[in-house]
């Protein structure tokens, strides 16, 4: 009874989604420089604001990419799924396959310079921020050459360069976080925006409101995004929030709902709120997404929801599968041509594993490693001060 | 006393003591350490030039030794300037504000308010409103966007009002502050600064007279500092926002009038000394924060009764600074520790296990821990006195040690 209540409202975003532009290219050879224009599945629904048009132009050479980045990112969990149950992968392991539109959809609408902050769920973001998948897999298998020297794991991924900050096991802590980043650009005045990721269970978070506030009043340039997947860990959005409509959560803050399995609309959005952030202060983005795994690898994802239910969703909404439509639809691929493509993904998929696999464990000197960093006086000297127990670095 | 200075490029592990064996001190850790040089390196311009050349002299660093004891005052002080304590912490924080455009002060009413402990007085008309921010009265979020904020550069110093208010931003404090350095594999560092006053006041009720050091003591990642005088006060708070770790240092609600004389030059205290108060033979006290001065009142009456007891401030409650502790102990061979720390879980239990520990050979007798009573401090005025550690009580433990 009660899974069967939201079940129906997960598959109803499936209208058609591709138009038929008139500004369509040749059929024979498409440029990657033509610019092609695309509907998003379903119009964006606003709080407080204007929303943004359905039409995104995009382009062949940008829907490859989508493609491409979204079947690594599918592949790279899946193979995060078998490695996890070959124990090579202990502890929390959250995979985000399902949601990747959000990650890919994000990344093409802002600059590096932006930053991205997010809970635990991260694999996937950290890729799109410029890391590789020889750095995930060590990390996950807590190796020496993954991005936190394997002392992170897998809810602790950051790239510094990447714009990424992370990466947090607690459930909410990330969004003040998030507006503190948005302060400090607001502070150095340099134009760029944060987006602070949390999902449906962390939107009940009172810190999540403290940081709204504060993020208003002070006009910070910062983009709260709830990863809406529908349940939080076990529980679903309905039986944890009064009122699940996240966007409206922020009150007198604007929201927008989008549908986050339409890596288009995502791109849209981000855009959108990017331009409202830097002008007006904060926004919601409320992504409408879905996770075909369980909350974690310890979690089957079947006692709370049907079968049919992933199944449907996996049918109907797949964001992969849209793109290879569209693809397919405006003839810039070959069916042949996408399945080497996915081949290809599954190959660098294997040989970072692979690579991963080798490097080793870190030494045992690092455990005492980045705990402090020098500056004044930071060694920790043995009580008589002749030894140099631990150099703290 | 003379009051001294210490430069910023040589601020090495010395011991806070001159008068110990300052020869054997230096030594030692002047070879053992072997990035004094490159240390010197990381720093920004210094804005005179007199402490650059102390950078890099080496013999003639000289030792601060600022006694606070009531009513001694130092003789040769006609240069240097009065001041109180809350008014030196606002210098040192103005001192670092004007040095580097990055530091940024937010809590609650430190703004347009001016502080409620007038520490932040006038910087937000000088600094505006983005450097010296009002925040809302949410301390979990807040302390979570100064850490967002130092995790790309900035440096901010986070004021709780009263330390107990930082309880509710203990997830961010523990997990983000003290960890992000380490689980990012040293890609972020953290050089926040989270300060506020503590400690048992006059009457103000169990909430507000909490002592934060003990719980906070096990986060692994942050360092921890009470500042007891205003020379050291602002020395400790200079140190803190320089430092690229995260720091929390703790004042007091009844030090912040203590009157001081401190020098004009331009110091910088090291964030991990214990500072010699008045050198002994008898006992060691080891003390902090307010318990100093019940300390020091108890020194007069134990050396009017013919014991000599040497008392020293920690100052660093994390990590302890073993070194000078060490020194003094096997000296003594007796130690005393008085805290306002609860009895349980508390720094003296942390100091006493980390005494016992290393220096076990030395010791003459069990270390003695006089700390605060296992109780929330209550309102009425007789009862809070018997909560905190009294003069009187000092004393007895003094005279029942050296038996």
């Amino acid at each position: 009874m009660a899974l069967s209540r939201s079940g129906s409202n997960l598959l109803k975003p499936i209208s058609p989604f591709f138009s038929c532009a008139p500004s369509i290219l040749s059929r024979s050879i498409s440029s990657s420089n033509d610019s092609i224009t695309v509907e998003t599945s379903i119009p964006f629904t606003a709080h407080n604001c204007e929303p943004p048009s359905r039409s995104v132009t995009t382009s062949a050479a940008e829907l490859r990419s989508f493609f491409r980045d979204m079947a690594l990112m599918r592949r790279m969990e899946i193979a995060a799924d078998s490695l996890y149950k070959a124990k090579l992968i202990r502890g929390f392991c959250h995979l985000y396959d399902g949601q990747e539109a959000v990650a890919v959809g994000m990344e093409a609408a802002i600059t590096r310079k932006d930053c991205i902050i997010t809970a635990y769920r991260d694999h996937c973001t950290f890729l799109s921020r410029g890391g590789n998948l020889v750095e995930v897999f060590a990390e996950l298998m807590g190796r020496r050459a993954g991005m936190s020297n394997g002392k992170g794991g897998s809810m602790h991924f950051y790239r510094k360069e990447g714009g990424f900050y992370g990466g947090h096991g607690i459930v909410g802590a990330q969004v003040p976080l998030g507006c503190g980043l948005a302060f400090a650009q607001k502070y150095s005045k340099d134009e760029n925006v944060t987006f602070a990721m949390y999902g449906d269970g962390a939107a009940n978070q009172g810190q999540l409101f403290e940081a709204l506030n504060i993020a208003a009043l002070w006009d910070l340039p910062a983009i709260l995004v709830c990863e809406n997947n529908h349940y939080g860990m076990g529980t679903a959005e309905w039986r944890a929030a009064k009122s699940p409509a996240y966007y409206k959560r922020g009150d007198y803050v604007p929201g927008l709902k989008v549908d986050g399995m339409d890596a288009f609309a995502v791109k849209q959005a981000c855009k959108f709120a990017k331009e409202h952030a830097l002008k007006n202060g904060p926004i919601i983005l409320e992504m409408d997404t879905y996770r075909y795994h369980g909350h974690s690898m310890s979690d089957p994802g079947s006692t709370y929801r049907t079968r049919d239910e992933i199944s449907g969703v996996r049918q109907e909404r797949d964001p992969i599968e849209r793109i290879r439509k569209l693809l397919l639809s405006h003839e810039i691929s070959t069916e042949t041509e996408l399945k080497d493509i996915e081949k290809e993904v599954r190959k660098e998929v294997d040989n970072a594993i692979s690579k991963a696999k080798e490097s080793e464990m870190p030494d045992p000197s690092e455990l005492f490693t980045n705990v402090y960093v020098k500056g004044f006086g930071v060694e920790a000297y043995g009580a008589d001060r002749k030894e140099l127990r631990a150099t703290l670095p | 006393m003379a009051t001294l200075f210490q430069g910023v490029g040589a601020v090495t592990p010395f011991s806070a003591s001159s008068s110990l064996d300052s020869n054997k001190l230096l030594l030692p850790s002047r070879k053992s350490l072997s990035i004094s040089d490159s240390r010197g390196s990381i720093f920004v311009y210094r804005s005179d030039a007199l402490n650059l050349k102390a950078a890099t002299r080496k013999q003639d660093l000289l030792i601060p030794n600022a006694v606070a004891t009531k009513g001694e005052t130092s003789t040769s002080a006609k240069s240097g300037h009065e001041l109180l304590l809350f008014e030196a912490l606002r210098e040192g924080l103005e001192e670092e504000m004007e040095r580097d455009p990055r530091v940024c002060v937010m809590g609650e009413d430190v703004g347009h308010y001016g502080g409620s402990y007038k520490v932040t007085k006038g910087l937000a008309e000088k600094y505006g409103d983005l450097r010296v921010l009002d925040t809302p009265i949410a301390e979990n979020s807040f302390t979570g966007m100064g850490i967002g904020a130092a995790m790309t550069g900035l440096r901010p110093i986070v004021e709780g009002m009263n330390m107990g208010f930082l309880l509710l931003a203990f997830n961010q404090i523990s997990n983000n502050c003290g960890m992000l350095h380490y689980t990012s594999g040293g890609q972020f560092t953290i050089p926040i600064v989270i300060r506020g006053p503590g400690g048992v006041g006059r009457q103000l009720g169990a909430e507000h007279s909490q002592r934060l050091e003990s719980y906070f003591q096990s986060i692994p990642g942050i360092q921890m500092v009470a500042c007891s005088t205003p020379y050291n006060a602002k020395g400790l708070m200079k140190a803190a926002i320089r430092s690229e770790n995260p720091v929390i240092l703790f004042e007091h609600v009844l030090l912040y009038n203590l009157k001081e004389r401190i020098p004009d030059e331009e110091y910088v205290l090291s964030l991990e000394e214990a500072e010699m108060v008045r050198p002994g033979e008898h006992v060691t006290i080891l003390t902090y924060s307010r318990m100093r001065y019940h300390v020091m009142q108890a020194a007069k009456t134990l050396v009017n009764k013919g014991y000599d007891p040497e008392v020293i401030d920690i100052r660093s409650l994390k990590p302890f600074d073993l070194y000078t502790i060490g020194c003094s102990v096997k000296k003594t061979h007796r130690v005393l520790i008085v805290e306002e720390c609860m009895r349980t879980g508390g720094i003296g239990a942390s100091l006493t296990a980390a005494i016992t520990e290393n220096f076990h050979d030395y010791l003459d007798a069990p270390i003695v821990c006089l700390s605060s009573q296992d109780v929330p401090t209550p309102y009425a005025g007789t009862l809070e006195e018997w909560t905190v550690v009294q003069p009187a009580q000092i004393v007895s433990a003094v005279e029942q040690l050296c038996q």
